[in-house]
């Protein structure tokens, strides 16, 4: 009975004519995922003003920088802080120091019908908690999150960090722990600022500005890796540029220079 | 709807079951018909994808094959970019995590050939390859197609192992199962809305056909 191997070996043939058939490659950059929105928005003007379309990935500064030192073909990393673009630069992965783009903040957020009452200083947050209406609590994991540690650094400084552990949920990164936040039974959570200015959460709740002292400021720096070509370039430049930077100002960032 | 990404789901499944199938059919073959030494321990090395944590996969692969190691190195200097978060290193991941979903049904349809067809096979004078492709692949045919769909279907939903190694690159490593998380947290809840309902159609639909095949296969060489 041919007809069998016959077509086991056209299938064969197919299969690999499409796997031979590859899509061509284009500049990656690597951003915190806090920037989900806002740099969607400069990647948009980027093309506008006539440069070739770079493709984005976000992720937790950690995983980016992790996956950097990994081998990962990306050509500017755009952190949610320093330390990670350091590591980076002292591993000698990097063309130079890098720059200080943007500086973020993190808000108290809670999704439309929840109990908790967003406030700068998280009194109720506190009282909820004092009365066990916490259900669930998001934030990004300090671990490996800018954002998360931001977050821990405002519930110590509240002195709600350890009764809120067994209500933590944590999100991989922050876009995640906004996900957590707006929807699942959490009560809220705290997450970028820049997300909540978004179109995609601006209906989904309400927020309150957490004080710039209540936390190690979020310095968010990026840089070129080492096999960046010219577009990386360009778009690392029209980052600082004026038409990026209104944009950055939108979603909330404080800019370096202002 | 990310076509990238159905795309490069696409070509990872048809990338493994291209190299797979040959290399399943010889070793499900051997492990059917030969009795030799260290035979159980092959078999427990082909089952050890079902049991293996995906994230133990992942984290394997990336010491061996990250940037930091010597043979992620050594492939870097041959292919100009590193083994892990590319296509290729996807491709090897899933090789491995598919054999077992490959080798084991078309061992087992070898292993339903009864032994007197094959011993006759002989006797009428059938050369060991002409024995294999006129009587022994028509009749392990099932186990061929429930090989193939079960590895391209495990391709398609394969989520930790890339997760781990691919850096979610487009046209590269991000594949439909990524981009349905990507989606979600974006808050793109339709695109992966829309996602979700193609991959659960392709796998129903996969379904149907191994077995509507497997049933008529089975009808035409009794």
């Amino acid at each position: 009975m041919r007809p069998a191997a016959r077509i086991i070996g056209a299938i064969l043939l197919t299969l690999s004519v499409v796997v031979v058939a590859r899509a061509q490659t284009r500049t990656t950059i690597a951003a915190a995922s806090d920037l989900q929105f806002a740099l969607k928005e400069v990647e948009a003007a980027f093309e506008a003003d006539g440069h070739p379309a770079v493709d984005l990935v976000f992720g937790s500064s950690g995983t980016l920088a992790k996956q950097i030192q990994d081998g990962a073909p990306f050509e500017v990393f755009m952190s949610a802080d320093e330390s990670y673009v350091q590591t980076l630069v002292t591993a000698g992965l990097t063309k130079d120091g890098g720059v200080l783009y943007a500086v973020g903040r993190v808000v108290v957020f809670a999704p439309t019908g929840s109990p908790l009452q967003p406030d700068p200083e998280l009194k109720n947050l506190a009282a909820l908690l004092a009365k066990g209406g916490v259900t669930r609590f998001a934030i990004a994991n300090p671990e490996h999150a800018p954002y998360g540690r931001a977050a821990e650094a405002v519930l110590r400084k509240r002195g709600l960090w350890d009764r809120l552990q067994p209500m933590l949920v944590l999100g991989e990164n922050i876009t995640q722990a906004a996900q957590f936040a707006t929807t699942g039974n959490a009560v809220g959570g705290i997450i970028a600022y820049s997300l909540v200015l978004s179109p995609a959460l601006k209906d989904r709740g309400t927020f309150a500005l957490l004080p710039e002292s209540d936390h190690a400021p979020l310095r968010q720096r990026m840089v070129r890796l080492k096999k960046a070509g010219a577009a990386a370039d360009a778009f690392y430049a029209f980052v600082q540029s004026a038409k990026a930077r209104p944009i950055l100002t939108k979603y909330g960032f404080a800019l370096p220079g202002q | 709807m990310d076509w990238t990404a159905l795309g490069v789901s696409l070509r990872l499944a048809a990338g493994t079951l291209a190299i797979l199938l040959p290399l399943a059919i010889a070793l499900g073959r051997v492990l059917a018909y030969r009795r030799f030494r260290g035979r159980s321990i092959l078999e427990a090395v082909v089952a050890l994808p079902l049991v293996l944590p995906p994230t133990v996969l992942g984290f394997y692969l990336l010491i061996s094959f990250g940037a930091r190691s010597v043979v992620g190195q050594a492939f870097a200097a041959i292919a100009g970019h590193s083994l892990a978060f590319s296509f290729q290193g996807l491709l090897l991941a899933s090789l491995i995590a598919n054999l077992p979903f490959t080798v084991q049904p078309i061992q087992r349809a070898f292993e339903a050939i009864p032994t007197n067809v094959r011993d006759a096979a002989a006797c009428c004078g059938l050369t060991p390859w002409r024995a294999f492709r006129a009587i022994e692949l028509p009749l392990a045919w099932p186990g061929l197609v429930t090989a193939a769909v079960l590895a391209f279907a495990h391709t398609l939903g394969e989520f930790g192992v890339v997760l781990m190694i691919g850096g979610s690159l487009p046209g590269q490593t991000r594949t439909i199962s990524i981009a349905i998380y990507d989606r979600l947290q974006a808050f793109d809840e339709h695109a992966a809305g829309v996602m979700a309902a193609t991959l659960l159609a392709i796998a129903l639909g996969a379904l149907v056909i191994t077995q509507t095949l497997a049933r008529r296969v089975g009808r035409s060489s009794e």
